[in-house]
This record gives structure tokens, C-alpha cells and sequence, in this order.
């Protein structure tokens, strides 16, 4: 079932999801609920937990679902430590309220930052399902045990939904008093074979997405933006585009100032009762556009800029000894500038969003990573106050066609708003892909610059390190001339290499683009440019390159970068836990663990190379090995693997999607997307212009889970940074080619 | 009026000749299986089948579906509750957002159509014009073979 116009947005849930495999052939496809809204018919135990009426429960994913595999992974959590049989738990979208805590999906932060939390939410219903059944028993809830879908004492047992109405009558109990289950109990988390939530309806096309919602009436809005950053509109006629049939209205939107935020700048929509007319009433619009201040950006003047200010000293963030007193030897020092270029997310469903004004109530559906942080841009935008109106608007999430860090920001949101309060319409915002790939928030291009020189025992002990790139804070202020130190911690001046003078720094910068959150952000740069220049570094020391980790990398231990010159290290929001602190044995596991499962360390034929790198990101680590030829000036990637330990496993066979998602967007970074921009505006328009892999470009993938019992870390990025070098280490293994600016295409045929 | 068939029921349709079909499939038949990517035929999100042929509906006009019969991700399946493709998808976890499942699985089923047991090559060819950003290619070859698998069993 999804939502209709046909019922006018009122909602139904689906039942539980049928058996997979084959057995799919006879089960009866049921689809996924897209709103938190019950039917009213079941029992709520807290907030995340309703047992039906015929026994089944569902189970809130109050995080975004955007491919990762949370709508499974969250509710899996709850319902193991509910003691739920899992094929009678129907995971249901959270929509945007702070009961559920924090919803920001992003910074791969569901599990690593959010697991104790979630267990206690199965903790709090199980605890009152067995009060209930202890009650009933006349018995201490210390002897009963919630498994399996029911609660037994001796050899007693009641059903979770004989249990249910009574266990909802209950007073929640005290979190503190709750005691969550050891790990050897788990019955679910870490399960390799659990069927997954949602994929019935995804298969058979009753899915949700922002794309999909129909309200009666609706109108679908095509919007044309300033092309520039900051342009604004001077003029426009919308004299023809209102001759095409099925179109409504024509809106000028606000035009808005710096900085840019989230929201929309400027623009002028085309509202029809259909995305045709839409469409083509859009292309006859005649717009003047103000273009603005940022008219002159040219992406491949400002990258050589970019390297230009890496060649200098910049800002310090980190400074160990004094490298400066140093006095390099260049018989033993390697020096080299790496670039990668902007890039943009690219997800398969473009952004959509949809908003009807009823009254004094706002509804709204949005495929965002952000829902609390979406809801409270349409309160600001209807001039409602959060504390008092908070209820006024009603924030639906739908699943995301992918979203990569894109749909953290809700200008898409924002414009359904507003034009729904403009033309008193339900409106449907859809993106074409042009709008998607011309007003992104894109991955900044970068430069970083390494130089260090060679100890006897080749390591080093005197290391420079600059990067360079337009920052992500500049949108939210723009007089930010410089990386944060959240920047400078995304692999960065969080180096683990053991190294007596060290300084990292940072030099100031200009800022002409929407900058945003990209699957793995500054990691892409970062790890790009010191997987290469440690590649570099084994070429020159003649040792492999796996030996030059190793040695950079010094004696197993734990590694906390703010007690080691870089007090400013974000640590990827973990603060003071110590779960968390980087562990030099963890990067030289995975590592180890991709070259024996890879081979990498053999000899191959003339023309072909593996390369290798690791990257710890998001309190995980990961580290990959690809193999490439080279032939005639052409690269063909002929195999990849990834080893990933992030720590406690959830779902394993997510954990092994994201792998291989991330290698295969990885692939498409390192060869050949990019985005540039000439007289302030983007160039590229859609798939031929900004390619991506397509399946015969996509080799064997292996991926490797290193068994951990470690805290989890993040999954959904940490894949991506190590592949990059991987790749171009390759094609010099192979060819003696060394690749030091992105996409590989430019100098190599692909 | 353009009149055409789709997932086996006659429809009427008062729309612009030229309207692509997918939006014709979307807004006014309301079925939302078939998904808008590219809206130029790079990406293959639309993917339906015309007459049986696998075509990018986000480029067909209305017009060159007149009298034709058009089959969509939510009528694949016929009377089953999925078609074999569609069940090895779900056995092999395939889907990681989804968006763009329906128009691969309907590219495969056209494929499957023709070749009943298709090689890694043959899939690479017929699979080409169907991208995947969250990189589910692999498993989408896996779930082919398996399907054509299943699909000669039932046969034999």
C-alpha cells in the first residue's frame, strides 16, 4: 500500500513482510508504510514499539533510509532486544519528532552513535511486556523471561499480543533500571541470513519515495534557478509558458541573501496539474538573470590557485617538534600536490518534496536525511514559532532514491513550502536531472600537498601536510575563510603516523560554490592524496607499499590526536570515548586482511599492478586492494576488494553492500566523474556529461569483514576513501603511471 | 483521445501526443513503479516494456503507444504475486535504496524473454543502459543468472 490521492493521504500499514527466497514466489507482496501513523488499533510500548492486534509488531526506524539498510538495522536492534521473532516485525518510518531523538541521518552515525539508545527502546517494551505477564502470574518480573515472541515463567508462556494491552496500560519504566542483554544472547544482531525490511515493495513497485507522493489536486512544480550562486532573478515574462496546456500558475520565489544555507536562493516556478506541462512550460519562460557575485568562478582557474596555496604555509592545526628547522635531505624526500575535482551526489531519485497548507496546518513529505532539521525550516518559513506551533506542521518521510549526504539539505523542502503558501495548492516539487546536477551541494575540490623525507629504516620523522578546499561551514556563513577543525579531523590532522616533526596546516581560502556533505566528505581528498603519497614513498624507499604503512603507522596503540598536537580533533562526534580512540592494530589488520584474501602482494604480468590503501573514518577502518591493466594508454580495473572492520556487526550483509556500493562509487570518482564550473555555473547536465559506472565497467568485488568486538563504527562511508588510492596506485603499479589529479580520465584512457 | 493498454486494461487517455509515456504512467495513471532518473534515456529508471520490447518511456511519446500494450513493474508479474526476477531480487538482497529496481528488473525480464540463459557478456550488454549509483550490479547479474536458472527448472 502506499499513499494515494485517493485517500486523501490517509494511510494504511502493510503487513508483515513474507518469507524471501523462493518461497517469495507464493507470499503476497505487502508494501512499506511510509508515516509513523498507526491504524490506532495496536498498543504502544514507548515510542518505538506497537503490537498489533493479531500479534505482529511494528517497529518505528525513526533514522532515514536512503539504501544504507537502516529501516532493517534499527528495528533489528529493538526487536532482539524485544525478544521478537523477526519475521512477525514490520519496520515503519519515523516521521520528524524529537520523541524519537536525534533523526539527522548522516556522518554513517545510525549505529555508532545512536546503538545504546536504540537497545533501550527494545529494553523499555520487553520490560513491560514482562511486568505484565509478572503481574498476571503474580510473580516477580526478575523470573520472567521475554523470547521468541512471547513471555514464559517455568513452563508457563503468554504471547507478546495476549500480553499487549495490558503491558500498555503500564507507567513506562526508569531507563536506569533497565538492563540490556549481553552479547552472547543476541538472537538477531549480527545474523548473516536476516531477510531484509521494505525489499517486497521495492521489487514490486509499490515502494514509496518523495518522488511518488500523490495528493488530490496536487499541482508539480518545475522551478528555474540562478545558474550562478547568489544570482538572483532581474526579470521574466511568463507570457508564453502560461499558453501551454495544463499549466496554473507562475511564482517568482523569494529571492534570499547570503549565506546560503539550506535554502533556496531564487527562481521562478511553473506550477501545472502534470510534470509535462510543467516541463514545457518552463522552457518558455524568458528570465533575466542578476548573475551575482560569483559569476567569474572558473573551476580550473581556482584549482590552480588551490595549489598555488598549498605550496605556502597555512594556518597550523597541528604541529609537532618543528619540521621547519629541519632541513630536508631531497635525495630522500618525496614531494607531491594531489587534486580531486567537485563532485555531486548523483542519486538515481532526484530531489522531491510535496506541501499542502490546510488552515493553519502545514503537511509536508520529503525525502530528506533531515527531518527534525527539515521541519523546523518549514516552521521558520510560514513564520510559525517551533515552541508553540510545533504541532501546526505535520512532517512526512518517504524513503530516499539515494541520497549520499545530498538530501541533508532541504532547500527542496523549503521550495514546496513555499510555493504551496504562494499558490494555496498542494505542490509537488520535483527536480529534473539538470536542476539535480546544476544546483547541488557538491563535494569541494581540493588540493592537498605532502612532503616528507625518508628515515634510514624508512619511516619518517619530518612530514609536512597542507590541504586546501572550499569549506562546507562557508554555506552556513560565508565570511569562513578557512577548513574547520571538523574539516581537518576527516583524515586529515588526525594522521595516525608516528612522526617526530610534523606540522599540518591549512591556508585560507575563497568560496564561490554550494558546498555540502558528500558519503565520506574531506575523507575523499584526504585519503586520496596520503594513500598515493605513501604508495610514493614505498616507490622511493623501494619497500612495498603495505611495509610503508606499517612503518609509518609505528608501534601498536591507541591514538588520541588531541593529546598528540591537534586539539581540535572532532573525533567524529564521540567526544571523550574512549571506545572510539583510533587503534594503530586496527588500520594493519585490515590491511593485512585485504592483502592475504586479495593476493596483492604477487607478482602479476607485465601491464597489470595492484594497488592498496587503508583509511580509518567514521570510527571504523577499511582498507582495499584493486587490481588494474594498463595497455595501449587504456585502464581496465580487472578486481577489487575491500576489508572492513567496523567493529560490532549489525547486519552483515549491509555492511557488505555498502562495500560494495563503495567501491563501485569509488570507481566512478577515481575514473571519471567530475564537475566543473565556467562563468560561475556548472557545465555538466546529466549522465553522459557527468558519468558514472555502469555494469560492464564493474570488475569482480570481494569484500572481507574482519570479526571484531569492538564498539560499531560507521558504515555507510567508510568504504569510500581507501579506494580511490587503490585504484591510481594500480595503474602505477602497472604502467608507472602516477596519477595525481582526478578523474583518471584526463590523462589516461578509460 | 489516445487510446492504449496498459498492464492489460484498456485506457483512454485526453494528454498531449507528445507528453513522454512515463509522466502519462505517473501523473494521470498513478502508478509510480515506473521511476523518472534522466528524463533522457541515459539511465534507465523508466524502463517499461512496449509490445514486449524494453523501451525508455521517459523519451516515448504518448503517441508511440497508441493501440500498443504497455506493461509496467506493477503488472511484471501477471498473476503471481512476483515474477521469478523479482523473487531472486528479494533472495539475493539486490536493492540497497531501490529507485532504480524497477526499471532494471524490467530491462532483465526483456532480456530473459529473448535469451533464457544468458552469459556474464550478454548481461553486461543487455544491462548497460541501466545505471545503479548505489552499486548493486553485481548482485543484479547474480539474481539474473538465478532467475534464468529457476525459470529453465520450471520449464523442464
Amino acid at each position: 500500500m502506499s499513499l494515494t490521492g485517493r485517500t486523501g493521504g490517509v494511510l494504511m500499514l502493510g503487513s508483515a513482510l513474507g518469507g524471501i527466497g523462493l518461497s517469495s514466489l507464493t507470499s503476497t507482496a505487502s508494501a512499506m508504510p511510509i508515516t509513523d501513523k498507526t491504524d490506532g488499533l495496536g498498543q504502544d510500548l514507548g515510542a518505538f514499539v506497537t503490537i498489533k492486534q493479531d500479534g505482529s509488531v511494528d517497529i518505528i526506524c525513526h533514522r532515514a533510509e536512503m539504501g544504507q539498510g537502516i529501516l532493517t538495522s534499527v528495528p533489528q536492534i529493538i526487536a532482539d532486544e524485544l525478544g521478537a521473532d523477526w519475521s512477525r516485525v514490520n519496520a515503519v518510518l519515523g516521521n520528524a519528532d524529537p520523541k524519537y531523538g536525534n533523526q539527522s541521518t548522516g556522518g554513517s552515525a545510525s549505529i555508532r552513535r545512536h546503538f545504546a539508545h536504540i537497545r533501550q527502546m527494545g529494553a523499555t517494551a520487553r520490560d513491560l511486556l514482562e511486568q505484565a505477564a509478572a503481574n498476571k502470574w503474580g510473580v516477580d518480573k526478575s523470573k520472567v523471561k521475554a523470547r521468541n515472541h512471547q513471555v514464559v515463567y517455568l513452563d508457563k508462556s503468554l504471547s507478546f499480543g495476549e500480553l499487549a494491552e495490558a503491558a500498555a496500560k503500564l507507567p513506562l519504566p526508569d531507563p536506569a533500571s533497565l538492563t540490556l542483554k549481553d552479547s552472547a544472547d543476541y538472537t538477531l544482531i549480527g545474523k548473516q541470513d536476516i531477510a531484509l525490511q521494505g525489499l517486497d515493495s521495492i521489487v514490486t513497485g509499490q515502494a514509496t519515495y518523495a518522488q511518488d507522493v500523490q495528493l488530490p489536486g496536487m499541482l508539480i512544480a518545475s522551478i528555474e534557478r540562478p545558474p550562478v550562486v547568489g544570482g538572483r532573478v532581474k526579470s521574466f515574462d511568463a507570457s508564453e509558458a502560461m499558453k501551454i496546456k495544463g499549466v496554473v500558475d507562475i511564482i517568482r520565489l523569494k529571492d534570499r541573501s547570503f549565506p546560503v544555507n539550506v535554502k533556496p536562493m531564487s527562481g521562478v516556478a511553473v506550477l501545472a496539474n502534470n510534470t509535462w506541462a510543467a516541463i514545457e512550460g518552463r522552457k518558455k519562460l524568458k528570465i533575466e538573470w542578476d548573475h551575482g557575485v560569483n559569476v567569474s568562478h572558473d573551476s580550473e582557474t581556482y584549482k590552480e590557485e588551490l595549489i598555488k596555496k598549498v605550496a605556502s604555509k597555512g594556518k597550523e592545526a597541528r604541529v609537532e617538534g618543528d619540521v621547519y628547522a629541519h632541513t630536508f635531505d631531497s635525495s630522500k624526500t618525496v614531494e607531491a600536490t594531489y587534486t580531486v575535482p567537485y563532485h555531486h551526489h548523483m542519486s538515481m531519485e532526484t530531489p522531491a518534496a510535496t506541501a499542502v497548507i490546510e488552515g493553519d496546518h502545514c503537511r509536508v513529505w520529503s525525502g530528506t536525511q533531515s527531518p527534525q532539521w527539515g521541519k523546523n525550516l518549514v516552521l521558520e518559513e510560514l513564520g510559525l514559532d517551533p515552541k508553540t506551533d510545533y504541532d501546526k506542521v505535520e512532517f512526512n518521510t518517504t524513503l530516499m532514491g539515494g541520497a549520499f549526504g545530498r538530501k541533508s539539505k532541504n532547500d527542496f523542502t523549503v521550495e514546496a513550502v513555499e510555493l504551496a503558501k504562494a499558490s494555496g495548492k498542494a505542490v509537488k516539487v520535483v527536480w529534473s536531472r539538470e536542476d539535480d546536477v546544476k544546483h547541488g551541494f557538491y563535494h569541494s575540490t581540493a588540493a592537498n600537498y605532502l612532503k616528507a623525507e625518508l628515515t634510514d629504516d624508512n619511516r619518517s620523522d619530518n612530514w609536512i601536510q597542507r590541504v586546501v578546499a572550499p569549506p562546507i561551514a562557508w554555506i552556513f556563513d560565508d565570511k569562513t575563510s578557512h577548513l574547520t577543525d571538523g574539516d581537518l579531523s576527516l583524515g586529515f590532522a588526525d594522521i595516525p603516523f608516528d612522526i617526530k616533526n610534523l606540522s599540518c596546516e591549512t591556508p585560507e581560502v575563497t568560496t564561490h560554490v554550494r558546498t555540502g556533505w558528500l558519503r565520506s566528505v574531506g575523507n575523499i581528498n584526504n585519503a586520496f592524496a596520503l594513500g598515493s603519497f605513501v604508495d610514493e614513498l614505498a616507490a622511493k624507499a623501494g619497500v612495498n607499499t603495505e611495509q610503508m604503512w606499517i612503518n609509518l603507522l609505528g608501534e601498536d596503540r591507541t591514538f588520541d590526536p588531541r593529546s598528540e598536537g591537534f586539539k581540535g580533533y572532532t573525533h567524529y562526534g564521540q567526544n571523550d570515548n574512549q571506545d572510539y580512540f583510533l587503534q594503530i592494530a586496527r588500520f594493519k589488520e585490515v590491511l593485512r586482511e585485504v592483502v592475504a584474501k586479495s593476493g596483492a602482494d604477487n607478482k602479476l604480468p607485465e601491464g597489470q599492478g595492484w594497488g592498496i590503501s587503508v583509511a580509518a573514518s567514521f570510527n571504523s577502518y577499511a582498507a582495499a586492494a584493486t587490481k588494474v591493466s594498463v595497455a595501449d594508454g587504456k585502464v581496465t580495473v580487472l578486481e577489487m576488494h575491500t576489508a572492513i572492520d567496523c567493529g560490532l556487526v549489525i547486519t552483515p550483509d549491509r555492511v557488505r553492500s555498502q562495500m560494495e556500493g563503495a567501491m563501485i562509487m569509488g570507481l566512478s570518482m577515481a575514473m571519471e566523474s567530475e564537475i566543473t564550473i565556467k562563468d560561475g555555473a556548472v557545465v555538466q547536465n546529466n549522465f553522459h556529461d557527468y558519468p558514472v559506472s555502469r555494469m560492464p565497467q564493474v570488475p569482480d568485488l570481494h569484500v572481507h569483514l574482519v570479526k571484531s568486538d569492538e564498539a560499531p563504527g560507521g558504515v555507510g562511508e567508510p568504504g569510500l576513501p581507501p579506494i580511490l588510492p587503490s585504484i591510481t596506485n594500480a595503474i602505477y603499479h602497472a604502467s608507472g603511471t602516477r596519477i595525481r589529479d582526478l578523474p583518471v580520465k584526463k590523462t589516461l584512457k578509460i | 483521445m489516445l487510446k492504449l493498454t496498459l498492464n492489460g486494461k484498456a485506457l483512454s487517455l485526453d494528454a498531449d501526443p507528445a507528453m513522454p509515456l512515463l509522466y502519462a504512467i505517473r501523473d494521470i495513471a498513478e502508478l509510480t513503479g515506473t521511476k523518472f532518473g534522466c528524463g533522457m534515456g541515459l539511465c534507465g529508471a523508466c524502463t517499461v516494456h512496449l509490445d514486449g520490447e524494453p523501451i525508455r518511456s521517459c523519451v516515448t511519446p504518448l503517441s508511440a503507444a497508441q493501440d500498443k500494450a504497455i506493461t509496467t513493474i506493477e503488472g511484471l508479474a501477471n498473476d503471481q504475486a512476483m515474477h521469478p526476477l523479482q523473487a531472486a531480487w528479494v533472495a539475493n538482497k539486490v536493492p540497497q535504496c531501490g529507485y532504480c529496481q524497477s526499471g532494471q528488473i524490467m530491462s532483465a525480464a526483456a532480456l530473459l524473454e529473448k535469451n533464457a540463459s544468458p552469459s556474464d557478456s550478454e548481461i553486461e550488454e543487455a544491462m548497460q543502459g541501466n545505471i545503479c549509483r548505489c552499486g548493486t550490479y553485481p548482485r543484479i547479474k547474480k539474481a539474473i543468472k538465478e532467475a534464468a536458472s529457476n525459470l529453465q527448472k520450471v520449464k523442464a
